[in-house]
């Protein structure tokens, strides 16, 4: 299990990194590479070239305003779970983060690039798509911003073209009266989920106004279903959208039980949180 | 006077290197050696097929490939199949592989070709560039498929069926036929493996200057591997050394021997001229090692109104993958271990062990005995359930009892003697456990759980363990002129703690320092007679042949002491490594009594001055006696007249979650007897490793084939080994220790016993909890969900809405 | 075509380390055969077991997932690197270190120094953990032989030793 060869540049400036991205179709991007070397090392990936951009300046920040968390490409998930501010103004992300494999891999891996991994069996890029974040690209040919509905083609694929490089993702604050929970099953403790399910509701005068669901496991890219009106079987509304499959771990129905079990508690707790957050901010 | 340390918790002393980083593991060695070479080895991705063509003109274009070898490269011995390890009567249709597979392949990751090169990576590359043409054939997998026998593994063994075996004692058809009770049972076991952290691997170095081959394998059996490769290498048993070095993990699998590497990589060291080292990695370990427990059971039995077993009747099918190097151990096993502490009035069991397009099976911890406890521990759950009665009563009546030891059971074993327990008290056992687990507070406990919705079970399992098997070890104990001592066993280590608790005996037994002695195991060089270290023997085995050579060291040492202090031998006692006539100040020490056991001609330090033939010794005899030799040693061997039978008992407290079918261990309790202890910290470490393993082979680890041979979950990822998290908290251990009498220590093999019953005792508590039987194992929580949909009139939501 | 070197130059346990490599090598090879610190270990190579776990600027980082040429920026602590001096030559068990020695936490030893790597690092964030903070502090960590229970307790004894050695100071 090592890499086929490869050719290896890590540039000290953005410009670099994007120019040899644009000359060098088969090169591929290294951040933290927590998903990516394994790949390598089985060969199941053997890029051309690979382009780290771990040296990169200014791509380290996870900053926190009202608008939300603005989070570098070589920002690692242990990063982002350990700021306060981040989970003050968007809670869902250290809910979720904590979820994510396991300490000594959230030391290396960074949460940009799990999002254009844009694996269904992983927390943030549903997270990302339930918060209806965005992520910031760039190539030789300029910045663009993705919005996270945009953002994910398929299983394992995202809609970057080659030789960009996504340099910040945007998680939007948590707005006022909303509020969020998140809860999954996994054979291991660290391993992909099961099932995963996140919440978000959005209340008004203590009445769910909005209620929207996301969705780790069951389905091959990540799913967002808005249940705001079927809040009596929100479960079912979502597995009308959801394709709960088989593999060695689980059966589809299972799968499924696990969507009808989970579904409700994490609407509950998010409704719960909801009012808590706004409970708090009248005191405040 | 020396504190006795057999039996006392000695803190480890290879824990000084493991912790500095300073282990020498196989994949360590030579390192700095810029010669070194490394291999690769090109595996069938398919499970069947015939191959048509091997091309490997692309490959040695790579820079910094030095080599391929492919069948047709093979000669001789080489070119001949693997040996067949353990033959046995039964074993009509043993097969085995060739190093390189030889006109077809028959499992995926079976070894086609071998490349060596400047390093693994260059390696891997020209690998990558071999092409092999394949005439694809239809896969044998699972066991159903090899009793269909709609396709042969093997076209020359007909039903896939390489062995049926069969042993009665007494006419258990005949006694179920006139039972006032019946029961019939199928059960099954899935496939796991041993999956040590360290995967198997090799180095060799050809030396032209001695003409010596060395070859460090990490192996469970260094001298087993000597042999095979001087066999198959067509060298003299004298010009090989090997040497196992620090190993990271076995569990069984590295019983196996020899390995297609280890034999390519000393070849290949030879023809080249260079070292060559090999090390697996982890999705080889997955494909191209061995697994094991797959069998399916099917159980009658007929029983008295009191639960007692009058006959029993049990028929299995063994799947045994693509080959058989190991030959039957595993299912024999099985089929004579399943008895337990149990006594059935009559006993038929009969196997057949079954070809599949799969990985060679070979012993896993426990060997057959993990199914065996499981088969025999559900029939006696099953009793109870029918008769209404206490899980723990059914057992009792069924038990061998203490007065009936040597207790023979009319059956052969695996080492080929009569199945005999020598020593064993099963009712104490069961009180120690029903106290520890706190069985008869349960109902209790699961009351107070159901107030709060919640659903627990409890289940227990019995095993015996036939451990310390033969044939014999060896040990040689010598004494240094500086008072060291240095002691060689020939088994190997992986993991045991050998070198403290083999030091333990040795510092008992001769009265030396424990600091003094140095222990080496696995290392032909300096003991070229040894089996290995499987069947929890170690301890056993090596462990009496080492106090039975500290023993003739210990007398020679005394004779001399004798002779210098001028004083009856009876009078001496040696303590602290130094020999005191009792009662007085007139001493020596052994350094020095091994001085005067030497007479030297030459003076090279201190000590040796003092023992030149000119300063010592009587002139009118010679220097060493007719009968004696010079040097202080002691060599001896154990062997015993058949193995010593170890026991133990577990409980287990689950929780499963009514909503999501989770299942949570909340108590873990164990009895343990094998014998005396030698070392109680070591002893309790192998049992907490045990259980995680059983743990692991209950609840979260299988091997998930597909239909056409792929294993599906060949990574750490997929093959779910537990962490911390997923093991009991802690685990409550109680010994009772019943003596062996067959061997000088009264001790009993204890590395197996953890995992032993773990398949039975969840599949209990789980069926306790849930309350529909659980006959197959793993158990998974979507299986615990499919059983619930399955068993329930009403659908699995509303079940866990009524319990809410 | 033979494949581009690089020079890389590691900075492991306070030394430098000038080692030309492919940019493929990884971190863990180059640990092991360039810079001959054999006693990092390779389980799995796919970031799973945690055997190799070193310390990267402190942090526990699978040395299986990096490659070498994006270590240079990085001080690397391997398990080589744990012990303290005391003015002998081999130095004295670290408190992670001596705890394993005391609870009979390792066997075979082959997973022992990626817990050792990992639990230095999450005692220094974390010195007083409780049980369940001891077991988080190891649950990506596999071992095949000890169960984890006598992890867990040696674990907490190394809090116990630091903070007994702290007390000498």
């Amino acid at each position: 299990m090592k890499p086929a060869p490869f050719a290896f540049l890590r540039p000290a400036a953005l410009e670099e990194a994007l120019a040899a991205l644009a000359r060098e179709p088969g090169a591929k991007v290294l951040a933290g590479g927590q998903s990516l070397v394994p790949l390598l090392s089985m060969r199941l990936a053997a890029p051309s070239m690979l382009v780290d951009i771990n040296a990169l300046p200014d791509l380290g920040h996870v900053s926190v305003d009202a608008a939300g968390v603005r989070i570098g490409a070589l920002a690692r998930h242990a990063h982002v779970l350990a700021s306060a501010e981040a989970a003050e103004v968007q809670p869902l992300l250290a809910m979720a983060l904590s979820h994510v494999a396991h300490p000594t891999i959230r030391n290396r891996g960074t949460t940009v690039g799990s999002l254009v991994h844009a694996d269904a069996a992983a927390e943030m890029p549903m997270v990302l798509r339930l918060l209806e974040g965005s992520v910031d690209v760039a190539s030789v040919r300029g910045r663009r911003t993705v919005p996270a509905a945009e953002l994910f083609a398929g299983p394992l694929e995202s809609t970057l073209a080659h030789d960009e490089i996504a340099v910040e993702a945007f998680f939007p604050a948590l707005p006022a009266g909303a509020g969020v929970a998140f809860a999954e099953i996994a054979r291991r403790h660290g391993d992909y989920a099961l099932v995963g399910v996140a919440a978000m509701v959005e209340t008004e005068g203590g009445e769910v106004v909005r209620a929207r669901l996301g969705y780790v496991s069951v389905s091959d890219v990540p799913v967002v279903v808005d249940v705001t009106d079927a809040l009596d079987d929100p479960a079912g509304k979502a597995l009308a959208d959801l394709e709960p499959a088989e593999d060695i771990h689980a059966t589809a129905a299972y799968r499924a039980h696990l969507v009808k079990v989970l579904t409700p508690r994490v609407l509950a707790d998010a409704i719960h949180h909801a009012r808590q957050k706004t409970a708090q901010r009248k005191k405040s | 006077m020396t504190t006795k340390l057999f039996g006392t918790k000695v803190p480890r002393v290879e824990d000084q290197r493991f912790l500095r980083g300073q282990g020498r593991y196989v994949d360590d060695l030579l390192t700095d050696d810029p010669r070194l070479l490394h291999a690769a080895v090109l595996r069938s991705p398919h499970a069947h097929a015939r191959i048509t063509d091997i091309d490997v003109a692309d490959v040695l274009d790579v820079e910094g490939v030095l080599a391929v070898w492919t069948y047709d490269d093979l000669v001789d011995a080489m070119a001949e199949p693997l040996p067949l390890l353990i033959p046995h009567p039964t074993l009509t249709h043993g097969r085995t592989q060739y190093a390189l597979a030889k006109d077809e392949v028959n499992y995926v990751g079976e070894a086609i070709a071998f490349v060596v090169a400047v390093d693994r990576y260059v390696a891997e590359d020209a690998v990558a560039r071999i092409r092999v043409s394949y005439d694809y054939l239809q896969p044998v997998v699972g066991i159903a498929a090899a009793r269909a026998a709609d396709r042969l593994v093997h076209d020359d063994v007909p039903g896939n069926v390489g062995a049926r075996m069969e042993q009665e004692n007494g006419d258990a058809r005949a006694a179920i036929a006139d039972a006032p009770h019946t029961l019939t049972l199928e059960l099954d076991v899935e496939r796991s493996a041993c999956t040590p952290m360290e995967g198997r691997g090799t180095v060799a170095r050809w030396d032209p200057d001695t003409s010596r081959l060395t070859v460090w394998s990490s192996t469970q059996t260094s001298t087993g591997v000597r042999g095979c490769v001087a066999a198959k290498l067509g060298l003299d048993l004298a010009k090989v050394d090997v040497i196992t070095p620090d190993v990271g993990g076995g569990f069984g699998v590295k019983i196996n021997h020899p390995w297609p590497e280890e034999l390519l990589v000393p070849l290949a060291a030879m023809t080249l001229g260079r070292p060559v080292k090999f090390t697996e990695d982890r999705r080889e370990h997955f494909i191209s090692s061995a697994h094991e427990r797959a069998q399916v059971h099917h159980v009658e039995v007929g029983f008295d109104d009191d639960g007692r077993v009058l006959g029993l009747n049990v028929e299995f099918w063994h799947d045994h993958g693509a080959y058989t190097p190991y030959g039957l151990i595993v299912p024999i096993i099985t089929s004579t271990q399943l008895l337990g502490p149990y006594k059935p009035l009559n006993y038929r069991v009969v196997f057949e062990s079954l070809y599949t397009n799969t990985v060679i099976v070979t012993p896993y911890r426990g060997a057959g005995r993990p199914q065996g406890c499981f088969v025999m521990e559900r029939t006696m759950d099953a009793i109870s359930a029918y008769l209404g009665k206490d899980r723990t009563e059914v057992r009792s009546t069924n038990f061998i009892q203490p007065d009936e030891f040597p207790y023979e059971h009319g059956l052969v074993f695996q080492d080929g003697r009569p199945l005999t327990y020598d020593s064993g008290d099963y009712p104490a056992s069961l009180a120690k456990l029903k106290a520890l687990v706190g069985w008869d507070e349960f109902e209790d406990f699961r009351a107070e759980m159901a107030e709060q919705g919640r659903r627990v079970g409890i289940g227990l399992a019995c095993y015996v363990e036939g451990t310390g098997v033969g044939p014999y070890e060896g040990a040689h104990v010598h004494i240094e002129t500086s008072g060291k001592v240095k002691v060689a066993t020939g088994l190997t280590t992986q993991g045991q703690g050998h070198q403290t608790a083999f030091a333990q005996i040795v510092a008992d037994t001769l009265g030396v320092r424990f600091e003094d002695v140095e222990i080496t195991t696995g290392d032909t060089r300096k003991m070229p007679y040894a089996v290995g270290t499987f069947a929890s023997r170690a301890a056993v085995m090596s462990g009496s042949a080492i106090h039975l050579a500290s023993l003739r060291a210990r007398e020679k040492a005394l004779r001399i002491a004798a002779e210098a202090l001028e004083a009856s031998e009876d009078d001496l006692e040696i303590a602290d490594g130094v020999v005191t006539v009792r009662g007085t100040d007139a001493s020596i020490d052994l350094g020095t009594v091994a001085v005067l056991s030497n007479p030297l001609r030459y003076a090279f330090d201190e000590a040796s001055k003092a023992a030149t033939q000119f300063s010592v010794g009587d002139p009118g005899k010679p220097p060493v006696a007719e009968d004696d030799e010079p040097g202080l040693e002691g060599k001896d061997f154990y062997s015993p007249e058949r193995s010593t039978f170890a026991n133990g008992m577990h409980a287990v407290i689950v929780e499963t979650d009514p909503d999501t079918a989770e299942i949570t261990i909340l108590k873990y309790a164990v009895v343990h007897d094998c014998g005396h202890l030698i070392n109680p910290m070591i002893v309790e470490g192998q049992i907490h490793g045990g259980v995680a393993q059983g743990v692991g082979g209950a609840l979260y680890e299988r091997m998930a084939y597909d239909e056409s041979g792929q294993l599906l979950n060949a990574s750490f990822m997929d093959f779910l080994m537990p962490y911390v998290t997923e093991v009991p908290k802690t685990i409550d251990i109680d010994h009772l220790e019943t003596p062996s009498p067959l061997n000088p220590l009264g001790i009993k093999g204890a590395g197996e016993a953890g995992v032993i019953p773990s398949a039975a005792v969840f599949a209990a508590a789980i069926e306790d909890a849930e309350g529909f039987p659980i006959t197959a194992m793993p158990i998974s929580p979507s299986e615990l969900f499919a059983l619930r949909l399955e068993h329930a009139d009403v659908p699995a939501e509303a079940i866990a809405e009524e319990t809410r | 075509m033979s494949e581009q070197l690089h020079d890389v130059r590691l900075h492991v346990n306070g030394s430098v380390h000038e080692v030309q490599v492919p940019a493929r090598r990884l971190l863990s090879d180059a640990l092991r055969h360039d810079c001959g610190l054999t006693g990092t270990h390779v389980g799995c190579e796919h970031g799973v077991c945690g055997a190799c776990t070193v310390l990267v600027d402190g942090a526990p980082v699978r040395s299986c997932l990096m490659f070498a040429v994006s270590a240079v920026d990085a001080e690397i602590t391997t398990v080589e690197g744990l012990t303290e001096s005391d003015g002998t030559a081999q130095g004295r068990l670290s408190p992670v270190q001596q705890g394993f020695m005391d609870c009979h936490g390792l066997q075979c030893g082959f997973c022992t120094p990626g817990f050792l790597t990992t639990i230095t690092a999450g005692l220094r964030e974390n010195p007083d953990p409780t049980e369940d903070e001891a077991r988080d502090m190891i649950a990506g960590n596999l071992c095949r032989c000890t169960g984890y229970q006598n992890i867990v307790k040696s674990v907490l004894r190394a809090a116990e030793i630091e903070r007994e050695r702290g007390g000498d100071q």
